[in-house]
């Protein structure tokens, strides 16, 4: 595993904001159908991170690498030649519109003449709807009246629809219920079976722990390190959030 | 947010037929509304008021404010405003008027047949430019939309005034006067059921066309009764509007003169010439289908609408908000242009302060329409059923009698009561 060339290498990543150093040289990985669950507390710089490789920030230094090859990647659009889809802590949705017009915003289909193809675009929604949450039935409602898992799973169609290859879920779980986060945690592992990669973003470890493969924790903007999750416990990795600490003995998989 | 998750099971019918009436519920309520006002002043006037020339007049008065709210459906949608359509059409109309009767008669000759599709052409393409500019500085100076507008009422009208000097520009080309809608200005008899025929046919053929490309992917469909009764009733509503607006005569003299200009023979019992449905209307359906489409069925109207509703999640899809603005306020100030050519031509003139409050209409024709302040929320036929409501209050108390200071205070309540309910049903539906 460590010889492999990794999917995604963000490595040397400084960001600041009016001298603020959100992110401060921080480097991490993601390898092919792995889940990289990236841990830190509010404001430790995860999300901020995160946005430099989907395309949303710019970082001030440092390089992406996907596929070992150096990734100009300024806009969201550039992002997404690369394959990686985002599916942000606020719910890129726009509430007025239904479920199918939020999947394909940005990207919708036409007809012969150029005009919009709701009806094609609905059945799209609903093949993948049917695969990703066979339950979900509102098609016509605007987005708004769904559910937070729901809005999530509509979210996640999105990105698998347009064959996300690297996934980022910023707090994918955070605004749900017990049965809902159970819902998305189930979708997360299928979208790991089918061989996507994803990074998930968390202040939450209990939301990440069963899911992720390796933790990369973050803590006021350095990064802590990066661990597999069978070599620590979860107390361990509490004390890498809170306290900034490396595990004893814990492997060091990718160090800072 | 009272909207109850239905995970698991599927919507059961009458939940769904509901659902599809809520959009009818909406429009029938401002139906409704207007329906009472025009039988309340009919009451109040002695009969005065539904008379197929008061609703002739209605028609030709609500033009103008119409085909402006339709766009201010699209500023206010995408969360803007525009407070400069009431200049921008003034100044847009003392260009035109300049430009047919004092420019185009010295370099073309008076009297051209090709004067009143310049000066149309030439007014549109001002407008757009007045639009452009002021949308550029919107989305890519990001200066807000009310400031710069705000702006922009000064700016154009004191333009407006400079074009002349103040001085009013008549008579305008003749040709041009057509689309004001006076008695040249209609399509008479035959015309007005050929117009109204061609709509009867849109409507069905646009129930069929849906409801069959729905059928071919097996897609729930509206029971076949709710097609039926909105295509009859919309049918309906087109043959009742013919009627009325045929039903009132052209004075003899003024048809006589008519025939006369038009080499045709006066019969000895008279031309018996009906006005039918004025020109300006015709222009209001033609504006109100291309928008209604536009909003509904293209790449530009989904994002219109994608920006009012979250204007970060459109822009993280990689829409360009900042040309889009500039699009958006393009498209208003077009529509500014055909508004001033139908109010310019309506009133035979040109006068610098044409248009003055119109912003202030048409801004609330679109919220009496339904379109939410907040952005996302709006559609074309509510916006020309606010105007027509708007314009209704306006001609009733005029016909009564109401003096002009009372009139602006109820016409100010009715605003906000309009607003206020309308919120209220929001909030009961969920939505």
């Amino acid at each position: 595993m460590t010889d492999q060339t990794p999917l995604v290498e963000m490595r040397d990543i400084h960001v600041s904001f009016g001298g603020i150093k959100a992110v401060d040289g921080v480097s991490c990985t993601l390898n092919p159908g792995e889940v990289v669950g990236l841990l830190g507390h509010n404001g430790a710089g995860k999300s901020t991170l995160i946005k430099v490789l989907s395309g949303a920030y710019r970082a001030d230094e440092g390089a992406i690498l996907i596929n070992g090859e150096e990734a100009a990647i300024s806009s969201p659009r550039d992002a997404r030649r690369y394959n990686i889809e985002t599916i942000y802590q606020t719910l890129a949705l726009a509430d007025n519109l239904d479920a199918a017009s939020n999947l394909f915003l940005g990207r919708e289909l036409t007809t012969a003449t150029g005009s919009l193809d709701d009806v094609r675009m609905e059945a799209e929604t609903r093949k993948i709807m049917g695969r990703l949450n066979p339950n979900f039935r509102k098609f016509e409602a605007p987005v708004s009246a769904l559910s937070g898992g729901q809005r999530q799973s509509v979210a996640i169609a999105r990105a698998v629809y347009f064959e996300a290859k690297i996934l980022i879920m910023d707090e994918p779980t955070a605004a749900l219920g017990v049965q809902e986060t159970a819902m998305v945690s189930e979708l997360i592992k299928q979208l790991k079976s089918e061989g996507i990669s994803i990074f998930l973003i968390s202040h939450d470890i209990h939301d990440v722990f069963d899911l992720s493969d390796r933790l990369t924790v973050m803590k006021n903007g350095r990064l802590v390190d990066t661990v597999r999750v069978e070599d620590v416990s979860q107390d361990d990795v509490l004390a890498m959030i809170i306290a900034g600490q490396r595990p004893n003995g814990g492997q060091i998989t990718n160090g800072g | 947010m009272s909207v109850s998750p239905t995970s698991g099971t599927p919507q059961s019918l009458p939940a769904r037929i509901a659902r599809q009436m809520e959009l009818d519920v909406r429009l029938l309520g401002m139906v409704v509304a207007l329906l009472v006002i025009w039988v309340a002043f009919d009451l109040l006037t002695g009969g005065r008021f539904i008379t197929p020339r008061n609703l002739f007049n209605l028609t030709v008065q609500t033009a103008s404010v119409a085909v402006m709210a339709t766009g201010m459906v699209f500023v206010i949608v995408a969360r803007h405003i525009d407070l400069s359509v009431g200049s921008v059409l003034g100044f847009v109309a003392m260009l035109m008027g300049a430009f047919q009767s004092q420019w185009l008669p010295g370099v073309l000759g008076p009297d051209n047949p090709a004067i009143w599709l310049l000066t149309i052409g030439f007014g549109l393409i001002v407008g757009s430019a007045i639009g452009a500019l002021q949308g550029y500085i919107i989305g890519y100076l990001a200066i807000p939309a009310f400031i710069v507008t705000l702006g922009g009422l000064l700016v154009w009208r004191g333009a407006a005034w400079w074009v002349t000097t103040g001085q009013t520009i008549a008579p305008l080309d003749s040709t041009f006067l057509i689309f004001g809608g006076g008695i040249q200005g209609t399509l008479g008899f035959l015309w007005s059921w050929i117009f109204g025929a061609i709509c009867m046919v849109a409507i069905v053929y646009l129930t069929i066309a849906n409801r069959q490309k729905r059928k071919a992917f097996q897609f729930p469909l509206k029971p076949v009764w709710a097609e039926y009764t909105n295509a009859i009733t919309l049918s309906a509503g087109v043959i009742l509007f013919v009627g009325v607006m045929n039903a009132y005569p052209i004075p003899e003299r003024a048809a006589n003169r008519l025939a006369e200009a038009r080499g045709i023979p006066v019969p000895e019992d008279g031309l018996g010439w009906v006005h039918g449905i004025a020109i300006p209307v015709v222009i209001v359906a033609i504006v109100a289908l291309v928008m209604t489409f536009v909003a509904r069925r293209t790449k530009f109207g989904r994002y219109v609408f994608a920006i009012g509703g979250n204007p970060q999640a459109a822009d993280l899809s990689g829409i360009d908000t900042k040309k889009m603005t500039v699009y958006i306020f393009t498209l208003m100030g077009a529509l500014c242009a055909l508004s001033a050519v139908i109010a310019s031509a309506r009133l035979q003139s040109a006068a610098n302060d044409l248009g003055t409050l119109d912003e202030l209409r048409v801004i609330a024709a679109a919220v009496i329409g339904g379109t939410s302040l907040a952005g996302g929320v709006g559609t074309i036929y509510g916006a020309i059923l606010g105007a027509l409501v708007m314009q209704s209050l306006q001609s009733g108390m005029a016909l009564v009698g109401v003096q002009t200071s009372l009139q602006s205070i109820i016409i100010g309540i009715v605003l906000v009561a309009a607003v206020w309910i309308d919120q209220l049903y929001r909030r009961r539906i969920g939505a």
